[in-house]
């Protein structure tokens, strides 16, 4: 079994002390190809927020490989459209974590963001202006962003929405490509179509892990019926988690013993297929 | 009267007007740059509302010491950075949103400036602070306009990446690690250092219109972050010069004049500029085809 390259023990991760994410015990393999797929609302956006350091945990813990780079491509990003900036600027904010607030932009650092440029079909298109682009020409710009961080390990929240056949065909071959690089690649899908035909590994979050393993599995009539059966709903009076036989009243954060059922969701799971 | 009598004579001949001219080229040079920034964060609004918020700390370098450049702009700098920093806590740590509070606090900031300077002050000093004196800057205040410029120079070297990065794509700042955080409060410190450099040439009430004017006028011209910088530090330092002189012949106060001055530079811009109105109206009847002949470029 390959090593790990994030681990979660007993996560909980949510805003405002609600948990979107509750009690995650697991791991993805380092090099492993994973799907994660569920309802609105079911913590996928979340969990990659969590893995990405933009949240914290509320409970339990979060650890990534020491040594490993992440790259994060957000669902609804909060790029300004229109700030001045063209493809090239925005595809060389991917140099960030190597170079950072004073490291000097070499003609190598240049050649990697015209290659990664190169690599989504966007030549030509360097020097046009980011609110010129189509949704698709911009979801390739982004995964340029992605080449040029060069990280090991890489979180996509759905990459594919609004973006038509051909490019998800090419978004797909360069997923695939990282793959085969050996990058540990964590998608957050919705066609489950797509998920068979290319991720290895899938799991299936209803706020809580349903089913996690090898996706033909965890894409079963029965696992996807229990996970359709999760209160999306936000509720504020509800109960905290806790033991239910212990009389202290504190919630999540530090209990050693409580009783609620795991699910048998906490194992470890296959390496890269 | 020969052009050169109405243009370039008043600056050889007069020393307070090559003073003044000198005084408002190295504040354009410094915070037409800022504005810019402060235009693309969707915060020109609260630019003026910091203007304000300086007026107090102002006032009390006044009531302490009189009409003495360096005190009052002490004061300005602590009272300006205590409002940015109070109303950036206000919005993180409330459900408030920044611009309310920002409101909240330059209005409580405006009276109780105009108060404090009451106390003590003839109607002429409060004048002279909220619509400022360019005509009268010393070696004091023009030694301070360079400093400022330094400062603010270094600080946009230092942390332009940091800007660049927390305007286009806050979140990817965020999910690699980088100072975003302190990105945003270098930036404001900067807002605070120029308005306070330019109190006393255009007043607190004036000294946001050559920040966000030559700014707001130069974003019809180029898309483009640099040359944008570069087009309006030239708007705000013609601005200058044009409102000195209408000002001088016309014995108008000078710091409305250039303000004026810069506001028909934005609506020139607004109008005429490659990205302004009439521009963007007339370009539609001439298109370019999709596609060069021949070349199938369609990722």
């Amino acid at each position: 079994m390959a090593d790990a390259c994030v681990t979660f023990s007993d996560l909980t991760l949510g805003y405002a002390s609600h948990a979107a994410v509750h009690h995650l015990s697991g791991e993805f393999a380092a090099g492993s190809l994973t799907a994660i797929i569920g309802a609105n609302g079911s913590g996928k956006s979340t969990l990659l927020k969590g893995i990405a350091g933009i949240l914290s945990p509320l409970s339990g813990k979060l650890a990534i490989a020491p040594g490993k780079r992440v790259a994060f491509l957000a669902q609804r990003s909060e790029i300004d459209l229109h700030f001045p900036a063209q493809v090239r600027d925005l595809v060389s904010l991917g140099l960030w974590q190597r170079r950072g607030l004073f490291g000097r932009i070499s003609t190598g650092d240049k050649a990697k963001v015209a290659a990664a440029i190169e690599a989504v079909g966007l030549t030509g298109f360097e020097d046009r202006d980011l609110d010129t682009l189509s949704g698709g020409q911009m979801q390739r710009a982004l995964f340029a962003r992605v080449i040029v961080q060069d990280a090991d390990l890489i979180l996509l929240d759905e990459p594919f929405n609004h973006v038509d056949a051909k490019t998800v065909a090419d978004l797909l071959g360069l997923i695939r490509h990282w793959h085969g690089e050996g990058r540990t690649v964590v998608v957050v899908a919705h066609d489950l179509e797509l998920v068979r035909a290319v991720f290895p590994q899938t799991l299936l979050l209803a706020r809580r892990a349903i089913a996690w393993g090898p996706t033909a599995e965890v894409l079963t009539e029965a696992n996807l019926r229990q996970a359709s059966h999760f209160s999306e709903a936000w509720r504020d009076d509800a109960p905290w988690c806790e033991p239910s036989s212990g009389h202290d009243h504190h919630h999540h954060g530090g209990h050693d013993h409580h009783d609620h059922d795991h699910h048998g969701h906490d194992h470890r799971h296959g390496a890269a297929a | 009267m020969s052009l050169y009598a109405i243009l370039i004579e008043p600056f050889v001949q007069y020393s307070f007007m090559q003073r003044a001219l000198g005084g408002l080229v190295l504040l354009a040079l410094s915070s037409c740059p800022v504005g810019v920034f402060l235009m693309l964060r969707r915060m020109s609004l609260a630019g003026d509302a910091m203007a304000h918020a300086v007026l107090p700390g102002v006032a009390v370098g006044f009531l302490l010491y009189g009409l003495d450049i360096v005190p009052m702009t002490i004061g300005g700098l602590i009272a300006g950075a205590l409002v940015a920093t109070g109303a950036g806590a206000v919005s993180r740590y409330t459900a408030q949103r920044e611009d309310a509070s920002m409101a909240a606090f330059y209005l409580i900031s405006l009276a109780a400036g105009v108060t404090i300077i009451s106390l003590r002050g003839s109607p002429v000093d409060l004048m002279q602070v909220l619509f400022g004196s360019v005509l009268s800057l010393d070696n004091a205040a023009l030694t301070l306009l360079a400093v400022n410029l330094a400062a603010t120079a270094i600080l946009m070297f230092v942390f332009w990446r940091a800007l660049v990065a927390e305007c286009l794509d806050p979140l990817f700042l965020r999910s690699v690690g980088g100072p975003g955080g302190a990105a945003h409060f270098v930036f404001l410190g900067l807002v605070v250092l120029n308005l306070v450099g330019g109190f006393q040439a255009l007043g607190t009430l004036l000294c946001v219109g050559l920040m966000i004017l030559p700014a707001a006028a130069a974003r019809f011209w180029t898309n483009r972050l640099v040359p944008m910088m570069a087009i309006a530090v030239a708007i705000g330092i013609v601005s200058s010069a044009s409102g000195l002189l209408v000002s001088f012949h016309t014995a108008s106060p000078s710091g409305p004049a250039i303000v004026l001055c810069a506001g028909l530079a934005y609506l020139i811009s607004l109008a005429a500029a490659p990205r302004g109105v009439l521009m963007t109206r007339l370009r539609p009847h001439r298109h370019r085809t999709a596609c060069p002949a021949g070349a199938h470029h369609d990722p």
